[in-house]
């Protein structure tokens, strides 16, 4: 049974009682309609709570844009794991920066993104609000842009363990999707250093998520490398803090 | 009365927990995409014993599981420090994004806990685990570990049969079979003779020639390259 299907069926007893102290007092009101239970009779709609939280995410790298930055709430799920295949819409974002897919999955209650790449040094704060008593955990991601299929970020965080004004703060590691080989070739890497064409439905590497083993590039004796030593990076490569703010 | 005789026995309890055997509940995660872990050794000892301990040379139990991943020497050495000690769970190679679970019952005297295990293909490249303080308080605990350099070997990043044994150059294998040869060797020294933090491999994009006999796109590795679960009962 849902959370919520627990909370109608509360609020539905307790109207009953309700009702029938009504009738018996002032035999005016009709009987509760068992079969419609979304229309309380004497009782105001309670205000729902609304719980908001902010991230904030400082790109830590030299020379990696991140792909905007996106928030998502569901339920008690993980977007990826270490050693499973990444879906279809996580190896969009891994390896072209698109969110499209990701935010659109069935799964996620709610999502915000930023609209612009997260440039080396600076930080970006996203608020995400919810009324949904389902939305139980929360996930942030973002794509290396001058990679070919490295993204990082945190997945299925409990929020039941966040109290207001409660401030939490993680170092992220840099996640492989595993869905495109590290080749460093011209053409295949979103980011400026190539501004190839990102995404590739075509699975041509381990098909597992991983940690990321660092770029190589042309100045490290990958000599078909379209990446200098300049976009190379080590962990961690993003500070994010999550604070609870409602 | 009940109430306050009940509380007293739980306090009784409680304070017991940190004099009693603890079963450990493990779970050690692959997190590298290319490299492959040798069978693994975990051990619960006292304070005053270790498997490996930074800045310090490396016992020649500890080059053996370094260089050719033969636990069999620390293992005696734990079990004659009364260490308890699970081997091999994994019942060989751990490969890349694999994990592996096992038990490990503690007793009351061995409150650290250690693992190693090789690193494949490197020369004397290993996970570490050092001396982890077990807590008393249920509940599970999340450790990340990086690779370590015995010290014992120069990387020299060539794929030799038998590099296994201690004292002889060269990596031993590259199970994924995605290794090269005919490398000319990356280095021939190793002036660093402490356990230190491993640099990584070199690697190259020349697989039948070049300094390396790894590949520059597969075997490389940012740490952390392991992560340890543990869920104390």
């Amino acid at each position: 049974m849902s959370i919520s299907t627990l909370i109608n069926i509360k609020y539905c007893s307790k109207k009953l009682s309700n009702i029938a102290f009504s009738v018996l007092i002032m035999s005016i009101l009709t009987a509760c309609n068992d079969s419609n239970t979304s229309h309380p009779v004497a009782m105001p709609e309670p205000e729902p709570t609304e719980y908001s939280y902010q991230v904030t995410i400082t790109n830590l790298t030299y020379a990696q844009p991140l792909s905007p930055v996106t928030v998502v709430l569901h339920a008690d799920d993980k977007m990826w794991m270490i050693g499973t295949s990444a879906s279809n819409a996580l190896e969009k974002l891994a390896e072209a920066g698109d969110n499209t897919d990701f935010i659109g999955q069935d799964s996620i209650i709610t999502s915000m993104s930023d609209d612009d790449v997260l440039m080396p040094g600076l930080s970006s704060s996203i608020t995400v609000s919810t009324t949904d008593t389902s939305a139980t955990h929360l996930s942030v991601t973002t794509m290396l842009v001058n990679t070919n299929d490295a993204f990082s970020g945190l997945t299925g965080l409990e929020l039941s363990n966040l109290e207001v004004d409660q401030e939490n703060s993680w170092n992220l590691n840099v996640y492989d999707a595993g869905t495109e080989a590290n080749n460093e070739a011209a053409g295949t890497i979103p980011g400026p250093a190539d501004g190839g064409i990102g995404f590739d439905e075509m699975r041509n590497d381990v098909n597992v998520v991983t940690l990321h083993p660092g770029v190589v590039s042309q100045d490290d004796g990958l000599t078909s490398s379209v990446l200098t030593q300049a976009h190379r990076f080590d962990n961690p490569a993003i500070k994010l803090t999550i604070t609870r703010i409602k | 009365m009940k109430i306050k005789s009940l509380i007293s026995t739980i306090t009784l309890v409680a304070a017991s927990t940190s004099t009693m055997a603890q079963d450990l509940e493990i779970t050690l995660t692959n997190l590298s995409q290319g490299l492959y872990f040798t069978p693994i050794l975990t051990a619960a000892h006292t304070n005053e014993s270790s498997i490996f301990s930074l800045a310090t040379a490396a016992s020649s139990e500890l080059q053996a599981m370094a260089e050719g991943g033969d636990i069999s020497g620390l293992v005696s050495m734990l079990t004659n420090a009364n260490a308890n000690t699970n081997e091999n769970p994994a019942s060989g190679l751990l490969a890349p994004a694999m994990s592996t679970s096992y038990m490990l019952t503690n007793d009351s005297t061995n409150t650290h806990l250690s693992l190693t295990t090789m690193i494949l293909p490197s020369n004397d490249g290993f996970v570490g685990l050092d001396s982890w303080m077990i807590p008393t308080e249920v509940g599970t605990y999340t450790i990340m570990l990086n690779a370590y350099d015995a010290g014992t070997e120069a990387n020299d990043e060539l794929i030799i049969d038998g590099g296994g044994a201690p004292g002889t150059a060269g990596i031993p294998a590259a199970p994924g079979g995605d290794a090269g040869s005919n490398g000319s060797g990356v280095t021939d020294s190793e002036t660093n003779m402490m356990v230190h933090i491993h640099r990584g491999s070199l690697g190259d994009d020349d697989l039948v020639a070049g300094k390396s006999d790894l590949d520059n796109r597969v075997h490389r590795w940012l740490n952390p390259v392991a992560k340890l679960t543990v869920v104390v009962k």
